[in-house]
Parts: structure tokens; sequence; C-alpha cells
């Protein structure tokens, strides 16, 4: 009996997913999926890599340094970094008294009350505050930036695939629209006449819809002016604020990474001990 | 029950005489994993997955229960309590990223282990229960999974819940009544959030008391071997302690290994980049995909495209998306009825020529198949190759098996499992 059940529900189920077999293919016969804009030329992530990759990667000290500049004069305009504290600016080499001064300096001041009356007012930020965001709500930052959200930039790294090596060529990747081809050669108006960039918006391949809100922030060479003296030419700059964003999204990878070491040096040792020891014991059993 | 050889726990000591004689736990241990348990001397390592899936469960309880001690599961504060955790509490980044690869661990062996029954017949008689309880965890450990992955509140965690939540709805009549009162409202949020952390958080307790059973069950014929051919006096045997305790020592260490190498060098390997988004109820993910451990499954929902009716009357009985939902659930509910539609006496796969083919050539290549295809966007060719698989995978278990069985002639068994490790006959007289 429930063999027999078994075997009109299995007859059931294949049936049903043969004839919807059937039906996929001709579809898909009839109508053919339509290549995409986004599809043929959206581009996957540049190649560049960091001091941070590979598993025994550090963070470069001056290049995140460099890339705060870059955030604190650039993106903070519009990103907020709302998972970061200054306190932890500490980590990227700055002592006690720069991470204050660093707060203190900070354009954006920290929401707070006027101890005497109680009316809303602001504060410089001391080192346990979170980084400001630059607008007081969603609705300032759409109506500021023509309706798009500027996102928070803490955790951007881990949120998109590829995420730091993304950033980099995000900021890398802003073209001009007419006359580009991809690596193929395909001309993307001539093949897609409607991808035509929106008003508002700005052409990047390596976005995901191809069209980005936001307008390329860094223009041009020496946008900003790095402390250390690198030359502050686009590329540096796209690079090193990529790998300051790393470090936001990840601030313990080094801890991570120097624990995974001691944990698998622990784990090999204590499985050759038990190898042995399995050996040891089984040696008198055929097994 | 056991073998009549096993040894038996002889308390040491006064303390230990005097606990043995009012609470007899050393002694249920010492027969559970012990020297008191003898078991088939000839256990290859696809017999340390067990144990391996009990550690996972461990490491899972531990690293959770102190996830909990910082979480809050709020649909404003969660996603920020747990980046709390990964930023600020002393070694969160470790315990949390621990429990999020753990699940994933948790369910690599469990798959090991539930393959290793599928081919060596585990779940044949006299172990039809254990097997059943083996069901029951798996379902179990999903909800879980399902649960715990909604708590971060990221883009994943939100539209997951929201369509993993939807497949009630394809019910008649009660789905969408249903779907709201499990949901505590329309939509998931703070009434969902709250009660999914509270089953989150019981459920592996509940999964703990069925393992017990499983323990339990087991221990009544016993561990079954890679030959299929039962225990037939004490040299086929050997005592649990030391010698699996050892075997599965060095299998623990081989584990822990892989676990720890994705954990510290790969942590967000087997996740996906949109739950480091915070959910956001109007803004839908471009393709919203499970974990991977629930890709074949997924896969089987999406490949039901058409309504099953009455040809030329435009009657429809069944829509295609109750259908998935059906066959989705019925994929895994048949795994209950295994033990009655292989019908073959012989346990092992080694000597059933037949259904071995089927076994490497048809349900393993399809199960790869509906993981990989579950994983991709409803683009024709993806929805092609899950059909086709999807239709093998319930052939296999509902039609293919049963048949097989009936018409298989086994290859010849060894005499006993002495006699297949050391190729000379079980010496009677010896036992």
């Amino acid at each position: 009996m429930v063999r027999l059940v078994a075997f009109l529900v299995g007859l059931f189920f294949s049936g049903m997913l043969l004839l919807g077999l059937g039906d996929t293919v001709i579809k898909a016969i009839q109508e053919p999926e339509q290549p995409t804009a986004e599809h043929e030329f959206h581009e996957t992530p540049l190649a560049v890599s960091f001091a941070h990759d590979g598993p025994f990667g550090k963070f470069d000290r001056g290049q995140l340094q460099r890339g705060l500049k870059v955030y604190s004069e650039v993106c903070a305009a519009c990103h907020s970094l709302n998972l970061v504290a200054f306190r932890d600016f500490a980590a990227l080499g700055y002592n006690e008294e720069q991470v204050k001064a660093l707060a203190k300096a900070w354009k954006t001041e920290v929401p707070s009350i006027n101890p005497e009356t109680g009316e809303a007012a602001t504060r410089p930020a001391i080192p346990a505050d979170k980084i400001p965001s630059p607008f007081a709500n969603e609705v300032a930052a759409r109506a500021a930036n023509n309706n798009a959200l500027p996102p928070d930039l803490s955790l951007i790294t881990k949120a998109r695939a590829d995420g730091t090596a993304y950033v980099y060529s995000l900021l890398m990747g802003y073209r001009n629209q007419a006359g580009y081809k991809n690596a193929e050669g395909k001309e993307l108006l001539k093949e897609f006449p409607e991808a035509a960039t929106a008003p508002g918006l700005h052409f990047n391949p390596w976005f995901a819809n191809l069209n980005i809100a936001m307008a390329d922030p860094i223009a041009g060479d020496d946008q900003v002016t790095y402390d250390d003296g690198t030359k502050a030419t686009k590329q540096q700059m796209a690079k090193d604020v990529s790998a300051f964003l790393a470090w936001t999204a990840e601030p313990k990878m080094e801890n991570r990474k120097s624990a995974g070491w001691a944990a698998l040096g622990f784990l090999i040792i204590f499985t050759v001990l038990a190898w042995m020891s399995y050996r040891t014991i089984w040696a008198d059993k055929k097994h | 029950m056991s073998f009549p050889w096993a040894q038996e726990y002889k308390p040491q000591g006064t303390v230990s005489k005097w606990v043995d004689e009012r609470l007899p736990l050393p002694r249920l241990v010492y027969n559970a994993v012990g020297a008191g348990y003898p078991v088939p001397r000839n256990l290859n390592y696809f017999w340390n997955f067990g144990v391996l899936a009990g550690v996972a469960l461990v490491i899972q309880i531990v690293t959770g229960i102190i996830l909990a001690m910082h979480y809050y599961a709020s649909v404003d504060g969660a996603f920020n309590s747990v980046e709390h955790i990964m930023r600020d509490v002393n070694s969160g980044w470790f315990i949390r990223y621990a429990h999020m690869n753990g699940a994933s661990f948790f369910f690599i062996v469990v798959y090991i282990h539930i393959f290793r029954g599928l081919f060596y017949g585990s779940y044949k008689a006299p172990r039809e229960m254990i097997w059943l309880l083996g069901v029951t965890i798996f379902l179990l450990m999903m909800a879980t999974a399902f649960m715990g992955y909604v708590l971060p509140w990221g883009q994943m965690s939100f539209w997951g819940a929201q369509v993993i939540t939807g497949f009630f709805s394809a019910i008649p009549l009660v789905g969408e009544p249903l779907r709201q009162w499990l949901l505590g409202g329309f939509a998931p949020d703070q009434a969902a959030l709250n009660r999914f952390f509270s089953l989150h958080y019981l459920m592996p307790f509940v999964i703990a008391g069925v393992i017990i059973l499983h323990v339990w069950a087991l221990h009544i014929p016993g561990s079954s071997n890679p030959t299929g051919v039962s225990v037939k006096s004490e040299q086929d045997t050997v005592p649990f302690h030391p010698y699996y305790t050892a075997k599965d020592g060095f299998g623990l260490g081989i584990f822990l290994i892989f676990f720890v190498a994705v954990t510290f060098f790969a942590p967000n390997m087997l996740g996906h980049p949109d739950n480091y988004i915070p959910a956001n109820p109007l803004s839908t993910p471009a393709h919203i995909v499970p974990e991977w451990y629930f890709l074949p499954f997924y896969a089987i929902l999406k490949a039901f495209t058409v309504d099953f009716g009455i040809p030329f009357t435009g009657i429809i009985i069944i829509e295609a998306k109750l259908m998935g939902v059906l066959a989705m659930f019925g994929s895994i509910l048949l795994l209950f009825f295994l033990p009655w539609l292989d019908t073959s006496p012989v346990r092992s796969g080694h000597y059933r020529p037949l259904f071995r083919k089927f076994f490497w050539f048809g349900l393993i290549p399809c199960i790869v198949l509906l993981t990989y295809c579950g994983g991709k966007p409803p683009y024709a060719q993806w929805v092609i190759l899950s059909q086709i698989a999807a239709a093998y995978y319930f052939a296999h278990f509902l039609i293919i098996l049963p048949i097989v069985s009936r018409i298989e002639r086994p290859l010849p068994l060894p005499n006993s499992i002495t006699e297949a490790v050391t190729g000379k006959p079980l010496e009677t007289a010896a036992a």
C-alpha cells in the first residue's frame, strides 16, 4: 500500500515537472529571453590588491589614515559611517590626543540639547561618539540628493559582492556614455538605445544597473592633500578610501587572522596526536 | 539492550559505588559511549559524522547562548546589536562568526551523515526508528536555521522570512490568515522577530532531546556497518571506548581544521552580502536566495511552473505555487517512508550493483544540480535543469527504488564482519 501510494505520488510530481519542463522549453523557444543592457554591459570588479588581502594580510596604517582623510573631506559630505566611533580611530595609529582633536574638528557636530533650555542643539564630537551623520534623517538626505539616499558606508565592503574591489571599481568606473564600448567591442547606445542615462544620473558600468545617482566624487587629482606627502592621484585616493572602508566594515580583521593561525596551529598538533593515538589503539585490530 | 559480551560497568571506589547505586549516570555514559557499547570493528570514516553532528550542535548552543547575552531582538536594534557584537564585545566577532559558520558546518556534517545512511541502508530493519528520529532532527534543524537567519534583521533575513512564510499563503482558504497568525502581522515585523528569537533559542534543546532518543534507539540494535551484515559474535565488535573515541577524536580534529579555516579566513564565504544591509521592507533585493543548505529544496519549489487542472476546461485543481510548496515539503517527508520503499534485504550499497548505479549516477548528480540551480536567477536554462533534476529526485525515491529493490540481484554477502575484514571465516568456537 505504501509503495502503491508512493508510486502514484512520484508519478504525479515527476509528471507535473516534466509537463513544466515542456512548457519552459516551448516558452524559451517562442519568446527567448532578451538580453538586457545590465546583463551585457555590467562589469565585474577591477583587479586591485591591498596590503590586507590574504590570510597573512595586515592593514596599511598609512593607507587607512589617508583613506580617512578622503572619507572626511569627500564622502562624509553625503555618506554616514554610523557604526564607527571616533575612539575606533586609535586602531589607525592615532594617539589619544589626536583622536580627541579629530573628533573636535569634525565638520558635522553631534545632536545634543542646550543644557539650560532643553532646546535641540549640537555640540562638538568627543571620542566616544559615533561619526555624526551628514543629514539629520532620511528625508533630509533624499531632499539634498535628488531623492536618492546615500547609503551608510560602515559595512559597504561586506554588503557588496567582492566589496573592496567593488568600491574601488565604482570610484574609478565613471565613463562617458556616448560611444562607450565594452571589452567585446559592443557599443552600448547602438545595442540598447533605450539605456541612455537619464538626467540626474551618471553612467558607471560597475554599478548594477549602469546608472548611479552619485556624481563622480573624485573628479581629479589632488582633491585632497595627504599629510604624508603621498601624491593624491585619483587612483591613489580611490584605493586608499576603499582600504579604509574595508577597515570600517571589519575593524577586527587582524585579530581574526592572527587568532586563526593560533587555532589552526593548535588543531594541527591536536589532530596529529589524535591520529597517533588512533593508530596505537587500533594497532592490534585489523579493520 | 546490548550484546551479551558487552563489558559491564564496575564502579571503582566508594564514591563511584555510592553514586551508581543512587543515580547510575556514569553507568549510562559507560554503556552509551564508553567501553560498554560494542561497535562493529569495520566502521569507515563515514561513521564519524554522527559524533561530529553532536559536536556541531554543542558549538551552536554554546556560541548561541553567548550571542543571546548581547543580541537585542528589535526591528530597530537587532542589526546594530549584531554589529555591536562584531565590534565592541570582547571576541564577539569570533563568537558570531563561529555561530554563523557553525550552522553551515552543522548542515555539512548532517548531510554527509544522511548520505551515509542512504548509501549503506542504515534506515532498514531493525533501525527504522533511528532513521525516523533522524529525519525529525533534520526538519527541526531546518526550522531552527531559518529562524536564526532572520535574527540579524538584514535584507536577506527580512525577505527570506517574507518568502518562507509566504509558502503558507499558498494553502487554499486558510493560507493567508494562517500566515498572518504565524507572523503576528501582515509582514515580518517586531512580533515575528520576537517569536523567532524565542523559538530559535528553544528549538536546539528540542533537537538535543530528539538526539537522545536517536542515540537511545541506536543502542537497541547497535551500529550498522559498511558491509551491512549483522554482528554475529564478539570478534565482530570492539568496545566504543577506546577504539572509536580515538577514531572520532582524529575525525574531530580534521573537522575542526576545516571549520576553523573557514571561520577565521573566509567567514563570509557561505553568506550573502545583502545580509549586511539592514532590512528594508520597501526595497526588494534583486535575487532572494536562502542559505546554501536550503538551495536544493528552493530549486524544487521553483521547478513547478504549470498548474494542475482539467485540460481544455480552464479548471485549476492545484496551482503551481501550492504544488511547489507541497513538493518541497514532500521531498523531505518522503524520507520518512524510505524504510518501506526500499525493500531489498541487503543493506549496504556495496553489494547492490543496480542500486549503486542509480545512487552515484542519479541521486548524487541530481542533488548537486538542484543545489546549483537553487541559487541561480529564474532564467530558462536553470529552470529546465531544476525540472529535470527534481523529476528525477521524486522518481528516484518513489518509483525507481521500490522497483530496483524488487528486480536487483545483490552480490554475495560476506558471512561475517570479521570475514570481510580479515578474509578468514569467523571461528564460531572462539566466540
